[in-house]
């Protein structure tokens, strides 16, 4: 029994050993973190405060594309930031609570529609604070315009216009009249990627059938590219040329099914590109970093305005790509096409939303 | 499109056998776990900590061979770490095996922030080779040429052999029915005890691994509860090889059944078919095969 009291002992001892370097190391990096950020520091700087969605930093889509949004106005307007990632957990409120609660920081952004309410809460407990929230989701129940804190600024982009643009592509492109769509939580606002695409690829193929599937009723089927490859390996494997993913890391394993079968991928909210070179199609691009920029520019100039501000491809906040990359996979017609579309998406003759 | 014929297809059963085969693996290690008489619980974080291991050695030294082996060898120190807790300090296994899950995810994604900058994925890796020839042949080539894939259907017979055929098993089985009356006959009963969490954590990494290399990646929460899924099939086989792998193809088929409903355009709630392995789980569990009984001294550190 001794014996075993020794052992437990120097578990302990060694446990302590382990949480000391960790904490080192931690403070080591974070260390280095402070100095990039103090470089900046002349005058008094601006600080901006941002909590990162499921998936966080690194999910080289949404979360990434924020990021960027911060790092293109510490460069151009030398503001500091500071960032949470809260990962899991339903820890999104006290993140934002932790940042609006800091002196120095004066406008806090969440991203994601997961913070919707959160924000609204913690905006109207802090009037003298600035928030923006990424694709804020408006429901009739609980939000209308009016419920909206002066304070907040409800950045909403029409995903289906973007959605509708890139299902045109997709259904001018396919070969085999089938595409697929994957979505990643079965929720309000990737319907609304579903539909405008459903309604895009109808639009101009009414022939082509769309076969869609979800990874999960959870936020988990944002981060689950397994489940991810194997839909998209069934709608490949159903004659599906094309696909379309609004899944976040998810769509991860769609492109690995592309590259597997030589098929096309449409990637999601930045340019994903590079995730499968030469089976991407094009993606469906959300201005996240730019609208962050901006909010955080207005905000300096003192021309920060709250309400809903709603971006579509009128406001040049939802695009599709067209670059050097992609230029040989989608042909003259389909382009010339796909820019008639635009125009009268745009003039409102063409209703995305059905 | 037509699903029933889509059932019946090539592509359709290599679906299955791909989502069968991280489902048994971790399933077997659970099994080998329990037989000797220690939960493990751990399934789960094992899964995480050799899929970031794999992805992590593949990226710095580019070599997939050497990542499965240093991914292997890390996850089996780790079994010896969960081991040194629950049969040396004989500390609740449920406690350490909740711990284990929880703090293997939250490391992977810890030195993951510290190397790559991401606290969600890692750079793309290649996967591990395939035996060539036969993974060219269309829709299911590739899971016939997959060398973890075939080890896990021989790993059937094998066990089953391993535990109910060999002094080895008849050993293990002893330490996790009757450790006391084991003991009293000359066995070395922690011996065994730890050998079975051993193996736990040798199968738990190639299931892992598999995942890792079949997604060509690391990405935080990518094991998405397979490992919970894995213990569930173990309970509905009754610790018995071929039943656990007749409950792991249910899973699987359900699984694939699930996503070819979905694209298949039929109006059904994608909800009620998400949930219908869990569902026959609970079923399964209130009595529909039997009474399931666990090994006598299963869970009681000796």
């Amino acid at each position: 029994m001794k014996n075993y009291k020794f052992i437990a002992d120097h578990f302990r001892v060694s446990l302590l050993v382990i949480c000391a370097v960790l904490f080192a190391v931690q403070n080591f990096f974070a260390c280095g973190n402070k100095e990039t950020k103090d470089n900046n520091q002349g005058d008094k700087k601006l600080k901006v405060g941002l909590v990162f969605d499921v998936g966080g930093r690194g999910d080289k889509s949404f979360n990434d594309a924020a990021f960027k949004g911060l790092e293109k106005a510490q460069k151009e307007l030398g503001i500091q930031f500071e960032v949470i990632d809260p990962g899991d957990g339903a820890d999104r409120e006290s993140a934002l609570r932790k940042l609006a609660s800091k002196p120095d920081i004066g406008i806090i952004f969440g991203v994601g529609f997961i913070f919707t309410e959160d924000i609204t809460r913690i905006a109207e407990e802090f009037p003298d604070k600035k928030f923006g929230c990424v694709d804020y989701t408006i429901t009739p129940q609980n939000f209308s315009e009016k419920t909206i804190p002066a304070n907040l600024t409800a950045l909403v982009f029409k995903e289906d216009e973007g959605s509708f643009l890139v299902g045109a592509i997709a259904g001018l492109t396919t070969k085999t009249n089938k595409v697929g769509f994957i979505g990643g939580m079965e929720s309000g606002i990737i319907k609304k990627f579903e539909n405008g695409y459903k309604n895009g690829v109808m639009y101009v193929n009414p022939e082509c059938k769309v076969l869609s599937a979800y990874v999960s009723v959870t936020g988990e089927g944002f981060k689950n590219p397994g489940k991810g490859k194997e839909i998209a390996t069934s709608q490949y494997s159903n004659g599906a040329d094309i696909i379309y993913h609004a899944s976040g890391l998810s769509g991860i394993g769609m492109f690995e099914a592309a590259r597997e079968f030589k098929k096309f991928g449409i990637g999601v909210d930045m340019d994903q590109w590079n995730e499968a070179e030469g089976y991407v199609l094009t993606s469906m691009t959300k201005i996240v970093d730019e609208v962050i920029y901006q909010t955080i520019k207005d905000f300096k100039e003192n021309k920060f305005t709250g309400g809903i501000r709603s971006l579509g491809l009128k406001e040049k906040g939802v695009d599709y790509i067209y670059d050097d990359n992609n230029k040989s996979l989608i042909t003259p017609t389909v382009r010339e096409k796909t820019e008639q579309i635009r125009d009268k998406i745009i003039k409102g003759e063409i209703k995305t939303t059905q | 499109m037509d699903i029933f014929g889509y059932i019946i297809s090539l592509s359709f059963l290599a679906q299955v056998l791909r989502l069968f085969t991280p489902y048994y693996l971790g399933a077997s290690a659970a099994n080998f776990s329990e037989r000797g008489g220690v939960i493990n619980i751990a399934i789960e974080g094992f899964m995480i900590t050799s899929a970031f291991c794999y992805a992590l050695f593949a990226v710095l030294t580019g070599n997939v061979l050497l990542s499965l082996f240093l991914a292997v060898t890390i996850n089996i120190l780790f079994s010896l770490l969960y081991s040194a807790f629950t049969i040396k300090l004989k500390i609740n296994q449920i406690v350490t095996g909740v711990g284990f899950n929880l703090l293997m995810a939250g490391l992977a994604k810890f030195i993951m922030m510290l190397i790559f900058r991401s606290s969600s994925n890692t750079p793309r890796i290649e996967s591990l080779p395939h035996i060539p020839f036969i993974a060219d042949m269309p829709g299911i080539g590739k899971v016939l040429a997959d060398y973890i894939i075939i080890f896990t259907f021989l790993l059937v017979p094998i066990s089953q052999y391993l535990i109910y055929k060999t002094k080895f098993g008849l050993r293990l089985r002893s330490a996790g029915e009757n450790p006391a009356a084991a003991e009293s006959l000359g066995v070395n009963v922690r011996n065994y005890k730890l050998y079975g969490v051993m193996l736990s954590g040798f199968l738990s990494a190639l299931a892992g691994i598999w995942l890792a290399s079949n997604q060509n990646s690391f990405s935080d929460g990518m094991i998405a509860g397979r490992g919970y899924i894995a213990i569930a099939a173990m309970i509905i086989g009754k610790w018995k090889p071929w039943n656990i792998f007749w409950a792991c193809i249910m899973f699987a088929a359900f699984e694939a059944f699930e996503i070819s409903l979905q694209i298949s355009g039929i109006n059904f709630p994608s909800q009620l078919l998400q949930m219908l392995p869990y569902l026959i789980t609970v079923l399964v569990l209130i009595g529909f095969i039997g009474k399931t009984k666990p090994p006598a001294a299963d869970g009681i550190p000796y």
